[in-house]
């Protein structure tokens, strides 16, 4: 991967000047025969490229309304130019959004407009060269589909939209990202992106079980496959074996033991992440929703709650009802589907939970706002609720809590650097430049407030700090899950009182991660 | 004389049917390509009231714009409210009777040109010296810049250095509303004020100037936050979905 230097943080994330071709080296490994073919995509670069990819822009061009509308609409204004954290922990100007868009637009007007036809030079508009397109691979896959650029733009213009569009034809011809290719088609024949098979997960969950035992005395139960249960989870499959996933994973089981409702956990769709929305593939991503359908309707259960995962959220709450409705066989006076967030906030304001807060004394919390759960889903019954609902769990069950600059949290979030499909360790570099923007948030109020930890809902996002706090001189463990906290809070009836629970034992602990 | 009436009447007849053909084509175009999946970006209204108002501050306050940068949102919408400014004190040649509401607007009409040229200005500077924005502008960047910046001098012009025959002006454009076509007046600074018009609306739906209608159909932006609520299918979608399964 070469040299990289690590950004030297800042209390304001300053506007970098323009390094040209600084992130070109950048790209992602290119996607094998092995791992095209499964989701019926050439295995490699097909001879008749260039009119392939033609035929599905024009394709896409009828197919999705935002994709048109986007490339007429931008008016070069620069105002999403200083909106992308890849810009400005890279200050390569192909990851200004609208430099992004630029690399796509210019093919559709040479081929799809009157101007870029007849007077290309004017209008900026350029064949589909190999060099145009190893620009497109690379700067593609240098976009986390946050979103970020879309707020500020006047037109709402979504470079995300532009990237989906751009990868759905790479992979058409040829040329599609081994990361995302090799998880979907793992989702496809395992049902999970770590091709973790039922007796592997039924093992995992058993554990899990007995360390809630042990930890607290009190049998939670954490079922697989259970028919009849009126509760189905889906979570992303890191939570079943990655901490800090799992420690969310224990944290959802003790709130649906304290609620007293059946639930289970399904081997066939024990995935909630969705890597089908990052390739911009309608088909694969119904192909991989429609899972969920089935283990529901095979399971008999009545509701769907999903856990702490961001483009799954997204995927979830935006397009589930579109890819695999309507669920007119699930309870209707629940929402479908529902966050695991706002499951607990409901029993929250019931006042259903009971807390000892002092359990998360050890540490002072802020909170990471997930790009795809702030700025392409919500939570509750209000808009925004996506933003005030972890905050009101976050404090139901910690004293200490502050949040970080105002315009890098709620619908300004910067990403964690590693979204969009990039979680890959070939994008080390650019996972660990990209994470600057929140690195700098967070630094002022590490060094301000003393905050300690950073709360997470999205297994992404825990990932991705987890390997890029050491690069800026942090604990692995400084990133939390928000059910983590939750668990170690909450107080289950018949629970042995505290003492010594909470005593989980955690690889090269940190010292805030012990009990007082 | 007759050649040049000649010349600019058909110059705008023709400007006129290219701009509502090229601007309905389009609409149509965005009309027509369906919007797959559910994607306003968030936090967006739950309803299509919602929506309205949303779609209703873009447009007059450029609340995104504004959120985004306050020189660019100050620029921008000082040209944008000062164009309006002064086209509906055009109205005055295409009325006869003059509309009495154009009468009252027409004193703010007259500051307009210059508040267009000096947010027009601005824009441009910014566009020169702001490295980031010099790196994405391309030749049609510039030049819509200029064109709009003559338009804005000429008119001017017309008014406070070389004024023009207003009255034998309006009977030009009178006679071109009521196919009564009438001399157009050889003052030259009118008649590049006039071609650079025709120009203008011959590239309205070819450029960027379909920002204007793109807004409105911007799936971030029209989409009422409903997912959960109601089922939203595209008609391709439901294709798929029958063929498949
Ligand atoms: S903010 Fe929107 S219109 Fe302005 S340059 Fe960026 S994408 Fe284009
Ligand atoms: S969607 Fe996010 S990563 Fe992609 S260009 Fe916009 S701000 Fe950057």
């Amino acid at each position: 991967m070469g040299d990289y230097k690590v950004p030297e943080l800042s209390e304001f994330t300053e506007i970098p000047a323009l390094q040209d071709g600084s992130m070109s080296h950048s790209s992602p490994f290119v996607a094998g025969p092995e791992y095209q073919e499964p989701l019926g995509f050439p295995g490699e670069l097909v001879e008749d490229w260039h009119d392939k990819a033609i035929g599905r822009f024009g394709d896409l061009l009828t197919k999705s309304r935002a994709l048109r509308v986007y490339l007429d609409s931008c008016v070069r204004c620069g105002a999403c130019t200083d909106k992308c954290h890849y810009f400005l922990g890279t200050g390569d100007p192909k990851n200004m959004p609208v430099a992004r868009q630029d690399l796509m637009r210019k093919v559709y007007r040479r081929h799809f407009t009157f101007a870029g036809k007849w007077l290309p030079w004017l209008v900026g508009a350029e064949d589909l060269t190999e060099e145009v397109l190893d620009d497109w691979y690379s700067y593609f896959h240098q976009c986390s589909q946050c979103r970020r650029c879309s707020v500020y733009c006047p037109y709402g213009i979504d470079t995300a939209e532009i990237s989906m569009a751009a990868r759905d034809i790479m992979d058409h011809i040829g040329k599609g990202q081994k990361y995302c290719n090799e998880i979907i088609a793992k989702v496809h024949t395992v049902g999970n992106n770590l091709g973790l098979k039922g007796p592997a997960l039924a093992n995992t969950l058993e554990g899990l079980e007995e360390d809630i035992e042990d930890e607290t005395g009190v049998k939670v139960r954490l079922p697989l496959d259970e028919k009849g249960a009126d509760i189905l989870l889906v979570t992303p499959s890191a939570d079943f074996f990655a901490e800090p996933h799992v420690d969310g994973l224990m944290g959802y089981a003790k709130v649906f033991h304290q609620a007293g409702v059946s639930w289970t956990i399904s081997s066939y769709a024990s995935e909630a992440a969705n890597f089908a929305m990052f390739i911009g593939s309608y088909e694969q991503m119904r192909e991989v929703a429609l899972r969920i359908r089935k283990a529901a309707l095979d399971l008999g259960v009545k509701r769907l709650v999903f856990g702490e995962c961001g483009h799954a959220w997204r995927v979830a709450y935006s397009f589930l009802n579109t890819l695999a409705g309507p669920w007119d066989f699930l309870d209707q006076n629940y929402p479908i589907p529902q966050h695991i967030c706002e499951f607990t906030n409901d029993l929250i304001e019931q006042g259903a939970l009971k807390f000892d807060k002092s359990a998360n004394d050890h540490m002072t919390l802020t909170f990471h706002d997930s790009c795809n759960v702030a700025r392409a889903t919500r939570m509750g019954n209000k808009p925004g609720g996506q933003f005030e609902i972890p905050r009101a769990i976050a404090r139901a069950v910690c004293n200490n809590f502050v949040d970080m600059a105002p315009e890098t949290i709620r619908e300004g979030t910067y990403c964690c650097g590693g979204g969009g499909g990039l979680l890959t360790d070939d994008l080390m570099e650019l996972r660990v430049k990209g994470a600057k923007p929140r690195m700098d948030a967070l630094n002022q109020v590490v060094q301000n407030d003393g905050v300690t930890h950073m709360i997470a809902i999205c297994a992404i996002c825990k990932s991705q700090f987890s390997k890029v706090f050491p690069e800026y001189g942090m604990e692995m463990d400084q990133v939390v899950s928000l059910h983590q906290l939750v668990g170690n809070a909450i107080i289950l009836d018949g629970q042995e009182t505290d003492g010594e629970i909470n005593d989980e034992t955690e690889d090269g602990a940190a010292p805030a991660e012990t009990e007082e | 004389m007759a050649v040049l009436t000649a010349i600019f009447t058909a110059g705008f007849y023709a400007a006129t049917a290219w701009l509502v053909y090229g601007l309905a084509r389009k609409i149509v175009q965005y009309w027509r390509t369906p919007a797959p999946l559910k994607i306003p970006t968030m936090p967006a209204p739950l309803n299509t009231g919602g929506v309205a108002m949303r779609l209703a501050r873009e447009v007059v306050l450029f609340e995104s714009l504004f959120k985004s940068n306050k020189w660019i949102w100050l620029f921008g919408w000082m040209f944008h409210v000062a164009l309006l400014l002064a086209m509906l004190r055009h109205l005055r040649y295409f009325t006869e009777p003059v509309w009495t509401w154009v009468v009252l607007v027409q004193p703010f009409g007259t500051y307009a040109g210059f508040a267009m040229l000096a947010g027009l200005g601005a824009l441009w500077f910014r566009r020169i010296f702001v490295e980031r924005i010099r790196y994405i502008s391309g030749p049609s960047d510039h030049l819509m810049l200029v064109l709009l910046l003559a338009i804005t001098a000429s008119g001017l012009a017309m008014r406070y250095v070389a004024r023009t025959d207003i009255v034998a002006l309006k009977s030009f454009i009178l006679g071109l509303i009521r196919f009564d076509w009438q001399p157009m007046p050889a003052d030259p600074i009118l008649m590049a004020h006039l071609a650079l018009v025709i120009a203008l609306m011959a590239v309205f739906p070819f450029s960027k100037l379909l920002h204007a209608p793109g807004l409105f159909f911007s799936p971030g932006r029209n989409q009422a936050d409903s997912a959960r609520e109601k089922r939203h299918l595209a008609p391709w979608a439901a294709k798929l979905e029958a063929g498949g399964e």
